[in-house]
């Protein structure tokens, strides 16, 4: 089966998405939120100026990453990267911030995850038995936003599916996922059911079958995934 | 000329006025916007046995790291220590409790805590590890969580800038938690890169009005070295 290259993969994916985000912002402001690692790769295929990043760490209006030697050590995203502003933008204190997103302020937020279930629950937080002691802002941003995308590789680092029948860690979220973006595919969930909407163009039905556990049902009007 | 507050007090000074056993919130998010200064003196002072509130304990031993590395911490009420390795082998030799709590829940109990109200209900977290022991209640046919305030003795905060009555605001992303903190303990110390003459912020941008706080701590070259933080 087609092995992607995991940078280009994550391209990929970011690409897609940005590509989503395009769309949904053509008569629209639309406000995002972006977890840390992969999500923050798609700022840069963005071609909607209508389309406003929020960070959880009190910012609307998040621009690209700071250049080198030009960095403000005060103006980080949540994974302590230093950015820079953009035209319009505005700080504000955390309670604000979270509050954005449990009052239904924030129309996207893009995360990554360890698992995603067949009934839309995600285990991104924690591993039990790993050195991560912490929950952060994952269980406010899955329970806040208004849409939940995952950003991920269809496969772990042991070479497992992610998309599986039901979670094994520790959940973040119930039922929250909407959308999940791998490189091999697009599954949007609709009314408890995982839809199959899209598939790369390299491989075939069989073989997304055979990498990915959880169950799902495919469009009948399945499309192949465009590669912008 | 030099500005004089009478809610200016020198770093040792102020944290004298912690004593062992107390609740301290301490504003930060990764490692920006806490009080270096404040942090580094309690680190250094002879209190121990403290409650800590925060959002998390920056890297280990540094920032509010170096709290847990003197020995200072016996209680930990925040949402994110992973960036410091040192709170879990702390918290796996039974050195530290630690009551982990989501950041935008942990957020509103500590406004909650400085507003006067006792507790509120969040969807965030239903149904997960963290809802354990947490009562709930069915709203409009969503469940939600009830968490109660959070308050502390003494809360240390960073700002950006105060006039001479205590009036603060806040630089960028350093504002974090800061502005909420300011509201929730009995004893409130700032710790601010600039005192100016009142009536020189604007009132408009004012974001910590004076009264929620008691005591300045106006950094220097001497109290803090770095304006990296």
């Amino acid at each position: 089966m087609f092995v992607m290259d995991e940078n280009q993969a994550k391209i990929r994916i970011a690409k897609r998405i940005a590509l989503d985000f395009s769309q949904q912002s053509k008569n629209r402001d639309l406000v995002i939120n972006l977890g840390i690692g992969l999500p923050t790769m798609i700022p840069s295929h963005v071609t909607s100026d209508r389309v406003f990043i929020q960070t959880e760490n009190g910012m609307l209006g998040v621009g690209p990453a700071a250049k080198l030697g030009e960095e403000d050590p005060q103006l980080i995203d949540a994974g302590r990267q230093c950015i820079t502003e953009t035209i319009g933008c505005s700080y504000f204190g955390s309670d604000i911030a979270f509050g954005m997103m449990r009052g239904g302020h924030i129309d996207v937020s893009v995360l990554g995850a360890y698992e995603v279930d067949e009934r839309g629950n995600l285990a991104n937080w924690t591993i039990p038995g790993s050195k991560k002691l912490g929950v952060g802002g994952s269980m406010d941003v899955v329970s806040g936003a208004k849409q939940i995308y995952i950003a991920t590789l269809h496969m772990n680092k042991k070479g497992k599916t992610k998309l599986i029948p039901q979670c094994t860690l520790p959940i973040t979220g119930f039922g929250e996922v909407d959308a999940v973006f791998t490189e091999y595919a697009l599954f949007r969930f609709d009314n408890g059911k995982m839809i199959l909407e899209e598939i790369a163009p390299e491989i075939t039905l069989e073989e997304l079958k055979s990498v990915t556990l959880a169950e799902y049902v495919v469009n009948p009007n399945l499309k192949t995934m465009p590669l912008g | 000329m030099a500005v004089t507050s009478r809610k200016v007090m020198e770093v040792d000074q102020a944290v004298a006025l912690i004593k062992s056993g107390d609740s301290v919130m301490v504003g930060s998010f990764g490692m920006r916007g806490y009080p270096a200064a404040l942090v580094h003196a309690l680190s250094c002072s002879p209190v121990s046995d403290l409650t800590v509130i925060s959002c998390d304990l920056g890297s280990p031993g540094v920032g509010l790291g170096e709290l847990l590395t003197m020995g200072k911490v016996s209680n930990l009420i925040g949402t994110f220590y992973t960036k410091n390795s040192d709170v879990m082998d702390a918290y796996l030799a039974g050195k530290v409790q630690i009551e982990l709590i989501p950041m935008g829940t942990f957020a509103e109990a500590v406004r909650a805590g400085g507003v006067g109200v006792a507790g509120f209900y969040t969807a965030t977290a239903v149904g997960t590890e963290l809802s354990k022991g947490k009562e709930s209640r069915v709203f409009n046919g969503r469940e939600y969580l009830l968490q109660p305030a959070l308050r502390a003795k003494v809360a240390l905060i960073k700002a950006h800038k105060a006039d001479a009555v205590g009036n603060l605001v806040y630089y960028k992303t350093a504002q974090n938690f800061n502005p909420q903190m300011a509201m929730a303990a009995d004893l409130v110390i700032a710790e601010v890169d600039h005192l100016v003459p009142t009536g020189e912020i604007d009132p408009e941008h004012i974001i910590t009005p004076h009264n929620f706080v008691d005591v300045l701590i106006v950094r220097t070259a001497d109290s803090w070295p770095t304006t990296m933080v």
